[in-house]
């Protein structure tokens, strides 16, 4: 089977990167630089991370488009200000998370930003559940390309003046080569950056015009989840997936206030279950007390019974550490809580954390 | 001057009597990228030739080591334990990984050369 290419596939080959099939698209993991280089320069300078798989959906239409999403979206889009952006995630009707996504109010438009490999069942959902009408765009013709980490801000305003006005999770229409492009400060790295929908055929010019800052790297997905996991942040499918509600997630930021009190979305019924009557089990940071790394899989024990499940684990370059995220019962859930991971048959003592294991600032 | 020998799974033993001194390959340290752990058997331990002997793992993914030689381990390097970045440093010095007492010698007729082992590798590129 063949996988799809993003616009700068090309380039990404032409820089010395590994590709690897991604959720139907061949991406780049790593460049020369290598992963632990990578994260580090991200870390303390700025990297560029071609994102173009996820999908940049639009949905256009009257008044009704934001109530309609909300069926789905358990958020006030009403709430939203003109080019704000939310993180939230599609619902389905066992409570779960079909999806996590970054959604955009812009002046036409809600704008939305899905995973690869699920961006074509969201939009079927989507349109399930909108009875009224409205436009449903895909957007292959954009490109999204993050800029992240310290030097991200200086690094993009010379390139793209006006951007370093902007707030976290907030965007707005500037001009790159005289052409539009939507920015967005906001990224999955843990660092303070930028998110860029750009035209395809411009996408490889932006990158090398960055690229012309020599504390600009090309960056690969290896990096981009050991940064993302360090950050606390969740990897749908691994994270997170249809029969995880968004309590049990310790998600519940994703759900507007009011409507956690009405819970009046798809799925609804269960996340109001979960608030009221409590979870079984809940998403935790692991922490290894020694060099272990525990990986995705990794059984977790608590005086020799099994409580839960590592759902992502690996070395974090940045605290020089193993570190990991997963699922335990609620009742070992409290942080500090002693436990024990299983790694190749033998296991080793850890202790249930705080997340994110590393943080830094956003610019507020 | 002990003889090296290298096989197809990218380990190298250096043999000094009837004691060979295993690692991994300068290439397959560059295929793994930066070793941030490693596992190393204890001593005593009997190992088969092929069979599962050490662990690395780098930020990505972690990965088997096997033994190119069957016998009975000397020793663990415990400084890659402590150390795995030198396992990048320097794989086939201070990056070693354990000394094991060879007991069938006439295994190592199937390993390679290191002119051999460098063909084997620029033919089958990963």
């Amino acid at each position: 089977m063949s996988h799809l290419k993003t616009a700068l596939f090309d380039f990404h080959k032409a820089s010395g990167a590994k590709l690897v099939p991604f959720a139907g698209y061949e991406m780049p993991v790593q460049y020369p630089l290598g992963i632990a280089g990578e994260h580090t320069h991200v870390r303390t300078k700025a990297g560029i991370f071609d994102v173009s798989h996820m999908g940049q959906f639009s949905i256009i239409g009257d008044e009704t488009v934001c109530k309609q999403l909300e069926q789905i979206v358990p958020i006030d889009l009403s709430l939203l200000k003109l080019n704000q952006s939310k993180y939230s995630y599609l619902m389905n009707d066992q409570g779960g998370i079909d999806d996590d996504l970054i959604v955009t109010k812009l002046e036409d438009r809600i704008s939305i930003v899905l995973n690869a490999g699920c961006k074509h069942n969201d939009i079927k959902q989507i349109k399930t559940a909108f009875k009224q009408p409205a436009e449903f765009v895909l957007h292959d013709e954009l490109s999204l390309i993050a800029l992240q980490g310290p030097k991200a801000v200086s690094i993009l305003e010379s390139f793209i003046p006006g951007v370093s006005n902007l707030k976290f999770m907030n965007g707005g229409s500037f001009s790159f080569k005289d052409k539009s492009v939507y920015v967005t400060r906001s990224g999955y790295t843990g660092e303070d950056g930028f998110e860029v929908s750009i035209a395809n055929e411009l996408a490889q010019t932006f990158c090398e015009t960055l690229l012309t800052n020599t504390d600009v790297a090309m960056i690969g997905l290896g990096a981009r989840d050991s940064l993302r996991l360090e950050a606390g942040l969740c990897l749908y499918g691994h994270d997170l997936n249809p029969e995880i509600s968004p309590i049990e997630a310790d998600l519940v930021f994703g759900i507007t206030k009011h409507r956690r009190e009405t819970c009046d979305f798809i799925g609804g019924s269960v996340v109001k279950d979960h608030l009221t009557n409590g979870i079984k089990k809940k998403r935790v940071g692991i922490q290894p007390e020694g060099t272990i790394i525990a990986r995705e899989n990794a059984k977790v024990f608590k005086d020799d019974k099994e409580i839960g499940l590592v759902t992502s684990g690996g070395y974090g370059p940045s605290v020089s550490a193993a570190v990991a995220m997963g699922y335990v019962d609620f009742n070992c859930s409290e942080v500090g809580t002693s436990v024990e991971l299983e790694v190749r048959g033998k296991k080793y003592p850890a202790k249930v954390c705080l997340l994110p294991f590393y943080k830094k600032s956003y610019a507020k | 001057m002990s003889e090296v020998k290298y096989s197809k799974k990218h380990e190298w033993v250096s043999i000094d009597g009837d004691v060979g001194t295993v690692g991994i390959t300068k290439h397959a340290t560059e295929q793994l990228g930066d070793i941030v752990f490693a596992e190393v058997p204890d001593a005593g331990k009997a190992l088969t030739n092929g069979g599962e002997a050490a662990v690395v793992e780098s930020v990505k993914a972690a990965s088997d080591v096997y033994t190119p030689v069957t016998g009975e381990v000397v020793e663990g390097n415990a400084a890659i334990v402590a150390e795995p970045a030198l396992i990048n440093q320097d794989p086939e010095g201070k990056g070693w990984f354990f000394k094991i007492k060879i007991t069938s010698p006439d295994e190592l007729a199937a390993l390679m050369s290191k002119a051999d082992y460098d063909k084997f590798v620029e033919e089958n590129p990963s």
